[in-house]
């Protein structure tokens, strides 16, 4: 089996006293999408939220245990949090494009860590960000209207465009599909699908089906506990153990 | 059949009724301060109107090169000239008394006003010319029927004999009312018919900018800081607390900071729009905080999320993003402290802009006084067309403060994204 990409180790996060995740271990694979699924509460956001340490944000929350992400321990003191999130990307619940047009929502990252040297450069790299988020073709004529005129879904989209723009190693999406409609939903699977050979990509989804369609990997999470985690197929046809079998069927959850 | 009345609840008619009860009381309300507002601007309004013009009398005065050495102008006695030439007009009044009810009619200004129009127009020197000069308070107000003739001779201002010269004036056409422009070009004075409002409106200009540099940048500075970056523990929830506090502190104990601070240890000029600036900006900052920090927090925290999960710095994710979103409510609350910087009179009169200043200020650092401190002082005056002078100088004031807040709805808007 060859080497994980992200591996977490013993991984405790505390809210004040309260513990939301006790000691995860978790292998990610390169390159697939592995999904993190569980009932509400139990975790699985905060253990994304660990991975470009968006946890460091809250004040009252802490972290122990070990994650590494190709080797580099995230928490080590040589570690930049700004140059961590640029390669560790994001796409959030609802979607949240920036208060700007188009282009400069796919634009903005490009610019502040000024990967372009000239505006066609920008120009080619915001297309190519468009055309990988398959958004192109549905804005391409209208760049400098504003980004939240778009739909959920292509907002949505929009948000991942932003993402893929700085090229992360990783991308973290956190329930995408959860305020989209079924088609735009549908849209966005196949994009995940797309992405899945160029992209380590890591989701939480409260949708069992989805999580079905688009993962390789899935990890079980309850009560900030991992209770399982393996090949999709395998966890949801054959899981090992009971409480998989109780949340997949509906009886928990 | 369904009756909706009954499964609608109990006393369906009663919750209606209240319904149109409170309409009608808040419509109450917005009439009754609707008519309080009326009345309000209606008798600023025609109080200040008498200030629009201004009377002038028509006097020959003899400028000849007897009375005015054409080589030395600023040597001759003007008020020689005007009173001779008044003299002249009236040939009957030989009583001193009289007489000097006579000079009374013009302005106690008149003979600077000679000088100034001889300067300006030299060719006037050599012979008797006619000249318009500013008439006295008194006979401006009783020429407006401010003054009624029918009270008794000694409760008037103005005695039977100045209304018999006024009215023989009359008919000889040496009367005229002109657009008193000299309202809005000239200083204070002790006479109501020459007192202008430049000096106060320089002067509150001036402190307003002087403010708007100090507590602007401080005060958004301030709330970038409080609001975004600082940790959240004790010292700074205490400073948050008496910012709330300062906020509603009596804006004299922030004149009498000034005054023992930067006038009394700093030992700077007294009396200047500099410190008077100082001593608003102190004023107006805990309410730019506030604004500014409310304005902040009703940015969406998802725009900043977005931001530094993308590689932003902090700094970048707010000033990006976040700032720009909150900057046309920070400058409401910027504006509405202004707004009520330029009406502030007490801190003013504790650091010495209650001054009596006719010279227009050319400087932070000259003596100066303000819009409303001007008002006070005066609607403290005992001549009756200073009453007028009041009103006219609200009235400015008034249109200060609109055309401020116009800028900062154009501004707002111009900021304010589309998306």
């Amino acid at each position: 089996m060859e080497h994980p990409f992200i591996t977490a180790r013993d991984v405790d996060v505390f809210y004040g006293d309260k513990q939301a995740l006790f000691g995860i271990d978790l292998d990610i694979q390169a390159k697939e999408v592995t999904a993190l699924i569980g009932p509400s509460g139990c975790g699985k956001s905060t253990f994304l939220r660990a991975i470009n340490r968006m946890n460091d944000l809250i004040p009252i929350c802490r972290m122990t245990g070990q994650l590494e992400i190709g080797g580099q321990d995230i928490h080590a003191p040589a570690v930049d949090v700004v140059a961590l999130r640029a390669q560790v990307g994001m796409v959030f619940q609802k979607p949240n494009p920036f208060p700007k047009s188009i282009f400069e929502n796919v634009a903005y990252g490009l610019r502040i860590h000024k990967m372009t040297s000239n505006k066609t450069e920008l120009a080619d790299r915001v297309e190519w960000s468009l055309k990988s988020a398959g958004l192109w073709d549905e804005v391409a004529d209208r760049l400098d209207e504003p980004g939240n005129g778009l739909s959920g879904g292509q907002q949505q989209r929009l948000c991942i465009a932003r993402t893929i723009a700085v090229q992360p190693k990783v991308i973290l999406m956190d329930e995408p599909c959860s305020a989209l409609d079924p088609i735009a939903t549908a849209v966005i699977e196949e994009l995940i699908d797309g992405l899945r050979k160029d992209y380590t990509i890591v989701i939480v989804t409260h949708s069992m089906q989805q999580a079905a369609r688009i993962s390789q990997k899935t990890a079980f999470f309850h009560l900030g506990k991992l209770i399982e985690v393996g090949d999709t197929e395998t966890v949801f046809t054959n899981p090992t153990q009971e409480q998989t079998q109780n949340y997949i069927t509906g009886r928990i959850g | 059949m369904i009756d909706f009345g009954k499964s609608a609840g109990f006393n369906l008619a009663a919750r209606h009724r209240a319904e149109k009860r409170f309409q009608w009381a808040g419509r109450f309300a917005i009439l009754i301060s609707l008519a309080f507002l009326v009345i309000m601007v209606g008798s600023i309004l025609s109080d200040g109107v008498g200030v629009l013009k201004r009377t002038e009398i028509a006097v020959p005065l003899d400028l000849g090169p007897e009375a005015i050495d054409p080589d030395d102008v600023a040597g001759a006695s003007t008020l020689k000239i005007l009173k001779s030439g008044l003299r002249d007009a009236f040939p009957d009044v030989t009583k001193r008394k009289d007489k000097k009810a006579l000079y009374g009619l013009v302005s106690p200004e008149g003979s600077f006003e000679i000088e100034r129009q001889i300067s300006t127009d030299p060719t006037l020197l050599g012979g008797t010319r006619v000249l318009w000069l500013t008439a006295s308070d008194d006979l401006d107000l009783f020429l407006r029927g401010k003054i009624d003739p029918n009270l008794p001779e000694r409760q008037r201002r103005i005695s039977d004999q100045e209304i018999e010269w006024i009215e023989q004036l009359q008919e000889t056409g040496q009367l005229r009312r002109v657009i008193n422009w000299k309202f809005l070009t000239n200083g204070d004075s002790r006479e109501p018919e020459i007192a202008g409002i430049l000096a106060a409106l320089v002067g509150s200009l001036f402190s307003l900018a002087i403010c708007f540099a100090l507590s602007f940048p401080l005060g958004i500075g301030a709330a970038i800081y409080l609001e975004e970056f600082a940790p959240d523990n004790r010292f700074t929830q205490i400073i948050e607390i008496n910012i709330n506090n300062l906020a509603s502190v009596p804006s004299i104990v922030f004149g009498l900071l000034g005054l023992s601070v930067f006038l009394g240890y700093f030992g700077m000029p007294r009396s200047t729009p500099l410190v008077g600036g100082m001593v608003l900006a102190l004023m107006t900052l805990p309410t730019i905080i506030i604004a500014g920090r409310a304005a902040l927090k009703s940015v969406p925290p998802s725009f900043k999320q977005a931001a530094l999960a993308l590689g932003a710095t902090p700094v970048q994710a707010v000033f990006h993003h976040v700032l720009p979103v909150a900057l046309p409510g920070m400058l409401t609350g910027s504006i509405i402290g202004m707004a009520q910087a330029l009406g502030e009179t007490a801190p003013l009169l504790m650091i010495g802009m209650v001054a009596f200043v006719v010279d227009v200020p050319q400087s932070i650092l000259e003596p100066a006084t303000a819009l409303p401190v001007q008002i006070f002082l005066w609607a403290d005056s005992p001549e009756r067309a200073f009453t007028e002078k009041s009103a006219a100088a609200i009235i400015v004031l008034l249109v200060f403060l609109i055309s401020m807040n116009l800028i900062a709805i154009l501004l707002r808007r111009k900021l304010e994204q589309r998306f």
